[in-house]
């Protein structure tokens, strides 16, 4: 009786996770995000510039991060990670983006737009900007860049241009002058043009640039760092694959060695392999290079769990013990052994999440999932699967013994 | 098998690999990458015909950098230079154009010096912190004299993979940091395996020695330290032979570690551990 129940328990459980594995891996493959050395795009580093009269606070970093926002999204990339990093930085990573080292010379321009007087004194700035338009010309010609002002920047557009007739305005963005056109009459709609004999990208990313604002300080690059998009899948593919083979040899290992433990050990790695993944895609933690050493290293970890559980069990049978009985005390001998051996590279891990930064949190991350469904997997279902396939065969030649 | 008493001789051959590595780190010290030292590395894709010094002099011949370093693999080529902004890799880029046909600009790094400065500050607090409260654990859990002969172990460890890539001068990058992380984790887990060992027969213990106490310990753990390490360096051996370039180095520091991971665990922290308590006992 017993031994059809554990038949039907193991053949339900396989079944139920072969469905599970081919169900998951699909949506896992589609969904875990992967860091620029493996897709390839951009990862930059800003450092805020403190100059004279423009101090950085946290709050000059959030309305930086605003801007650049805006500016990310007008280049069309589908999920821009842009965060502050300690008191003065910001990361910007762009994954899929084809022209990596164009995004950056978006990115960076503080874009800070002043209209000067003849002296050098400022008019007005684009912070009264309600909307700036690229319209190019219909002879493929010269584009130009249209500006609206709001209500305040329309009327001080108004009073500058009255009282310069006749005179040039100069129009200058981060210091340098783009044009200075002559003010025929005034203008008191609040609407200019900037014509300085742009192409037709350069005038839709000046644009895109006075759209989004100015900057509130300046940048410089810290860290850059471009992948193309070739680069990033190439190494991808490839080692996936080395990853997939290294871990089939593992599996093949295991049934040969340790026979009918093996083959549980063998199926566990299934359901933990879905597990650690699973996860990764839920809390959204990002899969670099390190990461998938720290998911190599962690598979490594719970595979020894299995070993270890395994040579305690036939320790004890060779002690002379029935098999269920070895089961037991084989586990319980096991798992203060695994609890000490994970514990102690878990602080490690926990460590690193703390004080890493970037790829190295991203690997920190990815080893105490490891490390913790690693645990789990050995010491519950390994468990009961050994348990359920002593009640079918009591052979310890299949143990190995 | 007599390994506690053999340990004169891993001792000396430990030593003569971490003073050799010591050594190494001074004379020559490392071959740092860009992420440690500031500039710029850029990777191009053109036709495997052309040289690296054919490359070198077009490069020269733009007169916009101070140093430049060039490496050819296959129709790949590094180069590596002082910090470039926007404008100078374009103006790189639009150089080699105009002279080789074919080149695609795969990928561009920029690092600043400062940024270098604080991945090491910031890998050495995190590794500090990490073997302190390994050390507070294991103390917890074990005892203090497991706890010193454990964290020295895999001191030794990282001293050894540290030398290794300073005698061959193999790139030190951000990954390498990444890679010594891991040996530091396998290899302290690797040690409480046998340690736990050590400590289930110290509890059942009769009248045996220290030392054949440790020996038995150690041939009680050695199926399951061979056939773990053999295992977690499949996956490692075909990334090796079979992965993408970029992960060879990374790869190589993590077979390195993990061999030495669990030669010292055998022959260096246990030995370690009689010793310590040889020496308190007296």
């Amino acid at each position: 009786m017993r031994k059809n129940t554990s038949i039907a328990i193991i053949s339900t459980i396989i079944v139920a996770l072969a469905f599970l594995a081919y169900f998951t891996y699909k949506p896992i493959l589609n969904n875990i995000k992967l860091g620029l050395d493996l897709q390839g795009g951009l990862h930059v580093v800003l450092q805020a510039q403190e100059k004279e009269g423009k101090t950085v606070s946290s709050d000059t970093i959030q309305k930086s991060i605003g801007v650049l926002e805006e500016r990310v999204n007008s280049l069309g990339v589908s999920e821009p990670i842009i965060y502050p990093q300690g008191n003065d930085r910001i990361v910007i990573e762009l994954a899929g983006v084809d022209d990596p080292e164009a995004a950056v010379d978006i990115i960076r321009n503080t874009a800070q737009l002043e209209f000067w007087d003849e002296n050098g004194k400022v008019l007005v700035t684009g912070e009264n900007l309600k909307d700036a338009q690229a319209q190019l010309s219909s002879s493929g010609g010269e584009a130009t860049v249209n500006l609206e002002f709001d209500k305040t920047g329309a009327k001080l557009f108004a009073e500058a241009t009255a009282a310069n007739v006749g005179k040039p305005i100069a129009i200058v963005l981060d210091g340098k002058t783009i044009s200075a056109p002559t003010v025929n009459e005034p203008i008191p709609n609040g609407q200019a043009q900037i014509s300085g004999k742009f192409t037709a990208k350069e005038a839709q990313e000046l644009a895109v640039l006075l759209r989004s604002g100015a900057l509130p300080v300046s940048f410089s690059i810290m860290e850059k760092r471009t992948v193309g998009p070739s680069l990033g899948s190439d190494s991808l593919d490839f080692s996936v694959k080395a990853g997939l083979m290294g871990l089939l040899a593992i599996l093949i290992f295991m049934l040969g060695y340790y026979r009918l433990p093996g083959f549980v050990a063998d199926v566990s790695m299934v359901l933990y392999s879905v597990l650690v993944l699973g996860t990764m895609v839920l809390l959204g933690v990002v899969l670099t290079l390190p990461g998938i050493a720290a998911f190599v290293l962690s598979i490594g970890m719970a595979v020894d769990a299995n070993i270890i559980i395994y040579e305690h069990i036939k320790e004890e049978l060779r002690l002379g013990k029935t098999l269920k009985a070895a089961i037991e005390s084989g586990f319980k001998r096991a798992f203060l052994t695994i609890f000490d051996a994970n514990l102690t590279t878990l602080i490690a891990a926990l460590v690193l999440i703390w004080f890493g930064t970037g790829s190295i949190k991203g690997f920190a991350i990815t080893l105490s999932i490891g490390i913790v469904a690693s645990m789990l997997v050995a010491l519950t279902f390994t468990r009961y699967m050994l348990v359920w396939f002593a009640d079918i065969t009591k052979n310890n030649k299949l143990y190995g013994v | 098998m007599q390994l506690i008493e053999k340990r004169k001789w891993f001792y000396i051959f430990s030593s003569i690999l971490v003073i050799a590595g010591i050594v190494s780190m001074f004379m020559q010290g490392f071959n740092w990458s860009i992420d440690f030292t500031g500039g710029s590395l850029l990777r191009y894709r053109m036709d495997s015909s052309i040289t690296a010094d054919q490359v070198r002099n077009t490069i020269s011949d733009l007169k916009m950098v101070k140093e430049v370093s060039v490496q050819k693999s296959g129709s790949e080529f590094y180069i590596r230079t002082n910090e470039l902004d926007q404008q100078q890799t374009a103006q790189m880029t639009a150089g080699l154009k105009e002279k080789f046909k074919n080149v695609t600009l795969e990928s561009a790094e920029s690092v600043g010096a400062t940024i270098g400065s604080e991945l090491a500050r910031n890998a050495l607090i995190a590794i500090g912190i990490a073997l302190v409260l390994m050390l507070i654990y294991i103390t917890f859990r074990f005892e203090l004299a497991f706890g010193l002969a454990a964290v020295l172990a895999l001191f030794h460890d990282v001293l050894i993979v540290l030398g290794l890539f300073s005698i061959f001068q193999w790139e030190v990058s951000s990954y390498f940091v990444a890679a010594i992380l891991t040996i530091v984790g396998y290899s302290i887990n690797d040690t409480i395996v046998i340690f736990d060992r050590v400590r289930e027969n110290l509890r059942t213990r009769k009248k045996e020695a220290l030392n054949t106490l440790l020996n038995r310990s150690i041939m009680q753990t050695m199926n399951r330290s061979i056939n773990t390490v053999l295992t977690v360096l499949m996956p490692l051996v075909t990334l090796l032979l079979f992965g993408g370039s970029t992960i060879k180095i990374f790869v190589v520091a993590l077979l390195v570690g993990f061999i030495f991971g669990v030669y010292s665990s055998i022959c260096v922290a246990s030995p370690l551990y009689y010793d310590i308590k040889q020496r308190s006992a007296s």
